[in-house]
C-alpha cells in the first residue's frame, strides 16, 4: 500500500498508478454532487447543453454538507453512500471524469467503467464529517442552488485524505462478508 | 395534574437536536475505544481513530459529527397526569426541531418523496407517542441518517422459521449492507407485533445504551449471539475488514398474531446519535 499526493485535474498517469488500498492526499478543486444534482447533470447532457463544470480530469465528491456556521467555509462534509449514483457514474467517467469520492459499494457497470476509462473510486471515512471539513478551505455553490444541501459546489481542498477502494485495474478493497464464519451458510 | 408549557418543550427539543448531533454519547465512545484496542488491522484501527478524532473536533467546534444530521425522530411518553399548555404537543416538537436545526447549522434533509423538493426546515419530524402513568413528559430524540436507514428492512417470516430464520435474516441483511451504512453499526431488531409495529420497536430499541444488558436473560443471550455472528462476517469498520462490524444489537420482542412472525432490522450508523429529556 503506497501513499500519494495528487493534484487536480487528474491525469490518466495519476490514476493508472493507483492500486486498491493506496492512500491519497488530494489537493485542488473538487465538485460536490449527489442524487438530485446527478439527475440534473444527466438531463443537461441529454439536452446537449454544457455542464456547470468541466468533467475532464475532475473529481466528484458525493456530499451534501451541513450549513457553514459563521467563520467556516463549510459545515460537516463527510461522504454519502455511493450506490445511489451508480446509474449515472459510467456515463460521467466516459466523458472524462477521473474520480468519484464516497462510501460503500459500487455496482458492476461502474467498476467496469473505471477500467474502461482509467478512473478511480475513492473512499472517505463515513461519519467523519467534522474532521473531513478541515481539509476543505473554500466552497462556492456553482449550480442548482435550489437543491439546497444537494447543490453543486466547487470546493478547494488541501490534502484531502482518501483511500483507493476501486482502482482502474479491477482491484477492490472492501472485505467480502464471511457468511460461513457467521453461521448462516 | 401537572402543566407543561409548550415554550419549554420547544426549547428542550431544540437544545436536544443540537447536542445530539454534535456530541458523541459516552457509551458510544467507550465502544469505539474498546473496538480500537481490539482491532489488529491497521486500516480498521485508522478508521476508528478518525471517528474518535472527529468526535473531539465536533465537540470543540460545535460542528455536527456527520453532515447527515438526519430526519428528526422522536419517541414521546406522555404521562396521564400531564396537561400541555400554550399549544399542541406535536406542533411544539416540530417547532423545536425547526429551531434546533436552524440555530445549530444542522442539515435540513426532509423533502417531498417524489419531487424531492426540500421542506426547508427539517420538518415534519417523525413522532411516536405513547401514554404512560405519571406526571412526566419524556421526549427521546434520534437523528436518523439516510445512509443507514436505507439498509433497514421489514419482513414477515413464517412462524416455523423461528429463531434460526430470524438470525439468518438479520445477519444476511448486515452482510448485504456491507460498507454502505458506515459500520461499525448498531442494529435494532424488532420481533413480533404487526408489520408496522415490528419496525417501530426495532427503532425504539436503538434508544438503549450500547453497554446495557437486556433484562430478560434469554433475549440478552440472543443479542450476544447476533453480535458474535455479525462480527464474524469480517466486514469491519467502513467495510475495510476487521473484527468490529457491529457495536451492539438491541432486540425488542412483543406478542404477534398466531399466523405471523414479523421481523424488522433497523440499521443505525456508528454515531448512534440520540438523547432524551424528561420534563
Amino acid at each position: 500500500m503506497a501513499e500519494y499526493k495528487l493534484n487536480t485535474p487528474l491525469t490518466d498517469e495519476d490514476i493508472a498508478q493507483l492500486k486498491a488500498g493506496d492512500v491519497v492526499f488530494l489537493t485542488g478543486t473538487i465538485y460536490s454532487a449527489r442524487d438530485a444534482a446527478h439527475k440534473k447533470l444527466v438531463d443537461l447532457l441529454d439536452a446537449g447543453k454544457e455542464l456547470p463544470f468541466d468533467l475532464k480530469g475532475a473529481a466528484i465528491y458525493y456530499v451534501g454538507p451541513s450549513p457553514a456556521p459563521p467563520g467556516r467555509p463549510i459545515g460537516a462534509a463527510g461522504p454519502t453512500t455511493s450506490y445511489r449514483m451508480d446509474s449515472f457514474a459510467p456515463r460521467l467517467y466516459s466523458l472524462g471524469l477521473k474520480a468519484t469520492i464516497g462510501k460503500g459499494k459500487r455496482d458492476e457497470a461502474t467498476r467496469q467503467a473505471m477500467q474502461d476509462y482509467t478512473a478511480v473510486y475513492f473512499g472517505a471515512t463515513g461519519g467523519a464529517g467534522a474532521l473531513l471539513s478541515n481539509s476543505i478551505v473554500e466552497s462556492t455553490v456553482i449550480a442548482f442552488d435550489e437543491l439546497g444541501p444537494e447543490a453543486i459546489r466547487e470546493m478547494k481542498v488541501e490534502d484531502f485524505p482518501l483511500l483507493v477502494i476501486n482502482d482502474s485495474h479491477g482491484g477492490e478493497l472492501y472485505a467480502v462478508p464471511d457468511r460461513k464464519a457467521a453461521g448462516i451458510e | 395534574m401537572r402543566t407543561i408549557q409548550t415554550s419549554d418543550i420547544i426549547d428542550a427539543v431544540a437544545k436536544m437536536c443540537v447536542s445530539a448531533n454534535t456530541e458523541l454519547p459516552a457509551d458510544v465512545r467507550g465502544k469505539l475505544e474498546k473496538a480500537m484496542a481490539e482491532e489488529t488491522s491497521p486500516s480498521a484501527k485508522e478508521v476508528l481513530r478518525q471517528l474518535l478524532e472527529n468526535a473531539d473536533l465536533a465537540h470543540e467546534t460545535k460542528l455536527p459529527l456527520c453532515q447527515d444530521t438526519g430526519l428528526a425522530v422522536f419517541f414521546v411518553e406522555v404521562g396521564d397526569d400531564v396537561r400541555i399548555e400554550g399549544g399542541n404537543l406535536r406542533e411544539a416538537i416540530n417547532e423545536g426541531t425547526r429551531k434546533g436545526y436552524k440555530e445549530g447549522y444542522l442539515r435540513k434533509s426532509a423533502c417531498d418523496p417524489l419531487t424531492r423538493a426540500n421542506t426547508g426546515d427539517g420538518t415534519p419530524a417523525i413522532i411516536h407517542f405513547d401514554f404512560v402513568p405519571g406526571d412526566k413528559l419524556k421526549i427521546s430524540f434520534m437523528a436518523k441518517g439516510g445512509g443507514a436507514e436505507n439498509m433497514s428492512r421489514v419482513t414477515m417470516l413464517a412462524p416455523a422459521q423461528g429463531w434460526e430464520g430470524i438470525k439468518k435474516f438479520v445477519v444476511n441483511r448486515v452482510a448485504e449492507a456491507g460498507p454502505n451504512p458506515c459500520p461499525p453499526t448498531v442494529i435494532g431488531v424488532g420481533i413480533g407485533g404487526t408489520f408496522e409495529h415490528a419496525a417501530k420497536i426495532a427503532k425504539r430499541g436503538l434508544l438503549r445504551k450500547l453497554d446495557d444488558t437486556h433484562p430478560d436473560p434469554d433475549i440478552a443471550a440472543k443479542e450476544q449471539e447476533l453480535t458474535d455472528a455479525i462480527n464474524a462476517l469480517g466486514i469491519g469498520p467502513m467495510g475495510l475488514g476487521g473484527k468490529t462490524t457491529v457495536l451492539s444489537v438491541k432486540i425488542t420482542m412483543e406478542p404477534c398474531h398466531l399466523a405471523s412472525l414479523p421481523l424488522a432490522v433497523n440499521v443505525q450508523c456508528h454515531s448512534q446519535r440520540h438523547e432524551e429529556v424528561i420534563l
